[in-house]
């Protein structure tokens, strides 16, 4: 009988192998859950009651599942397709939009870790066995809630009480932005309505408009055309309708000038307001028989093509000023540089950020941001519209305080004005 | 038709601009559904006349451009071909053999031209932008003033500091070329950024302000 050779590899191979085989048999079972604690059901704050909060502590295995269950109609379903692990939830603090700001987590290693879930779905199951994802209503009425731990396991149920979904009629997060609206919009009106009876406002010197006129008055002497571009964005953005707000006024002065304007839109409806706005600035400037329907026209609203057709109108008709007013993407280069190869004063206005810089490249004069929405203020110097540009500024000179207070009280700790401004 | 044409646009500007702001604070579903769709309804109901209005604009204009034989007007007979074989191509059922049978889906005439014709012929457009940003970079960059020597300055720093190579460009202190580059996006180029939007975002304000109030009326057609 040979002896049991501990020194013969073939043994040890086989013992290890053996062994490795057996590890996850022999591996612990995941930690149970702590009993998990303060466990509450609440209404989601400031929705229109699809959603309720179940909030709980529970400290174990980073893999422990759960699953929240809602009752509705005696039978319980559950609120998710599946299983959430525990290491997927967010905790209470970093969400001040639900729970308000100051909410401190527990101590990660000695307590219970703070945590909720949305519930805002619950499945059911039709007669043929399909799935069915309902939404949380407050048609629903009271709804008991329970969380289940581990399901596919131990399956430990943790009561959380009962809950009535509700809407809100006004969202409380939103309290200190309606404040300020209503706080500029006082400001503003106020400068508004102080024009009226001091219309001697004094207003900084705008380079770009003020070479409105001398582009019109070049494009005249040349006998060439005045092209006016009003951004690539429909009339639902704020800078087209200051572009076309601006167009009215250039149209104004192209009409007195009796030259001729192009106006190419990417947009119908954008088109359609144009040829009104230009038609009227023809009627106010005493030349209703010189405007031309045909010259204000749609191209097409894919962003290449009209750039590529607005690039061969400034090519083939040699415009000797060009307006590139209103939200601008990619393709402010290739207008602004084609632009620029063809000699013509080139006046440009945005507040697309990423596109300032090619602008002011490629362009005599460049209005930056708020300069496009004040032009069409300053080239009117309609005393109504340059109060709200005063109105505009006290509000700045506000902000600029209130960054001013935010950062000394936050270099001391205080987070109060940060937290007031924080959007939630 | 005084009243049609000046009073009534102001008071619907009016009405919409209140509740659409009102809405905002609103997350109660009766107020924010029943208004978010009547203004989405009107807005596609308008935006698809508007199309119409457009489609036309383009027709005309491109037909009165080869009847007075302007300049570039064979241009026009292109545009006016290709927009009729794709009319074609997307309103007809299978208009041509070999294709797929819906006129719009995966594999038709219409999805064939947009593939083949379309997209390549965009993204050539969007491809010229690499030569356009070069020749602007050169204008941009001579250094004849203050301000352009700063940007030269500070546009070699972030485009060395931005590839690989600005790592291993060394600087006192344990730093290097691609932490001068994070400093420069990160401090004076947000402060900059920030400055503009607090600008932009306060100017939005003003002319929501003029127009929910008919104080701005130009966009109307109308005058002062």
């Amino acid at each position: 009988m040979r002896s049991l050779d501990l020194t013969n590899t073939r043994f040890c191979l086989t013992a290890i192998l053996l062994l490795l085989t057996a590890a996850p048999a022999l591996a612990p079972l995941p930690a149970l859950a702590q009993q998990a604690s303060s466990i509450e059901i609440a209404d989601h704050p400031n929705d229109d009651g699809s959603a309720v909060i179940l909030t709980f502590q529970l400290a174990g295995d980073e893999l422990l599942e759960l699953m929240p269950q809602i009752q509705v109609e005696g039978q319980w379903h559950d609120t998710e397709t599946a299983p959430v692990l525990l290491s997927s939830l967010d905790r209470k603090s970093g969400h001040p939009e639900i729970f308000g700001w100051g909410v401190v987590d527990g101590d990660e290693k000695l307590h219970p870790d703070d945590l909720y879930m949305v519930i805002s779905k619950y499945i059911s199951f039709d007669a043929e066995g399909q799935q069915q994802i309902n939404p949380i209503s407050p048609a629903l009425g009271e709804l008991p809630v329970r969380l289940v731990v581990d399901p596919a396991g131990r399956a430990q149920q943790f009561e959380a009480g009962t809950v009535q979904a509700r809407q809100q009629w006004f969202n409380t997060n939103t309290v200190f932005r309606l404040l300020l609206a209503v706080v500029f919009s006082i400001i503003i009106m106020y400068f508004i309505l102080a024009a009226r009876k001091n219309p001697n406002i004094f207003i900084r010197r705008i380079a770009g408009l003020e070479a409105v006129d001398e582009a019109i008055g070049r494009a005249t002497e040349m006998g060439k055309p005045v092209l006016h571009i009003n951004g690539l964005d429909s009339l639902a953005t704020l800078s087209t309708v200051a572009a076309v707000n601006i167009l009215g006024r250039i149209a104004g002065k192209v009409a007195t000038y009796e030259s001729d304007l192009l106006v190419p839109c990417f947009d119908p409806v954008v088109m359609t307001v144009s040829q009104e706005v230009v038609k009227n600035a023809y009627l106010e400037a005493g030349r209703p028989d010189n405007y031309r329907e045909d010259n204000i026209y749609f191209l097409t609203d894919q962003q290449f093509s009209y750039t590529a057709s607005v690039c061969g109108i400034m090519l083939r008709e040699k415009p000797a000023a060009n307006f590139l007013l209103g939200y601008f993407y990619a393709e402010s280069l290739l207008l602004a540089e084609t632009g620029n190869t063809t000699g013509a004063i080139q006046i440009a206005g945005t507040d697309a950020q990423a596109q300032l810089p090619f602008f002011i490249t490629t362009c005599d004069y460049t209005l930056i941001g708020e300069e496009l929405y004040a032009a069409s203020a300053y080239l009117s110097r309609e005393p109504m519209l340059l109060g709200s540009l005063r109105g505009q500024d006290v509000a700045k000179a506000f902000v600029m305080v209130m960054i001013f207070i935010g950062t000394i009280l936050t270099t001391f700790g205080s987070e109060l004005l940060t937290r007031l401004w924080t959007a939630l | 038709m005084m009243f049609l044409r000046k009073q009534l646009p102001i008071i619907l500007a009016f009405l919409t601009g209140i509740l659409l702001w009102l809405q905002a604070y609103v997350p109660a579903k009766p107020a924010s559904d029943a208004l978010t769709s009547f203004t989405q309804s009107w807005a596609v109901i308008l935006s698809a006349a508007a199309l119409l209005l457009g489609i036309l604009s383009a027709v005309q204009h491109h037909m009165t451009k080869i009847k007075l034989h302007r300049k570039g007007h064979a241009y026009s007979y292109i545009t006016l071909a290709a927009f009729a074989l794709t009319f074609i191509a997307g309103f007809f059922w299978r208009p041509f053999p070999g294709f797929a049978e819906k006129n719009i889906a995966e594999g038709s005439f219409f999805m064939w031209i947009f593939d083949n014709i379309f997209t390549p012929l965009a993204a050539t457009m969007f491809s010229l932008l690499a030569f356009f940003i070069a020749s602007a970079a050169f204008r941009a960059f001579r250094a004849r003033s203050f301000e352009a020597t700063a940007l030269l300055i500070a546009g070699c720093i972030v485009m060395l500091g931005r590839v690989p190579i600005g790592e291993l460009i060394p600087l006192p202190g344990g730093h290097d070329l691609s932490d001068v580059a994070s400093w420069i996006m990160n401090v004076p180029n947000s402060a900059a950024q920030r400055a503009i939007m607090f600008g932009v975002i306060l100017s939005q304000v003003a002319i929501s302000i003029r127009i929910i109030f008919g104080i701005e009326r130009t966009y109307m057609g109308g005058s002062d």
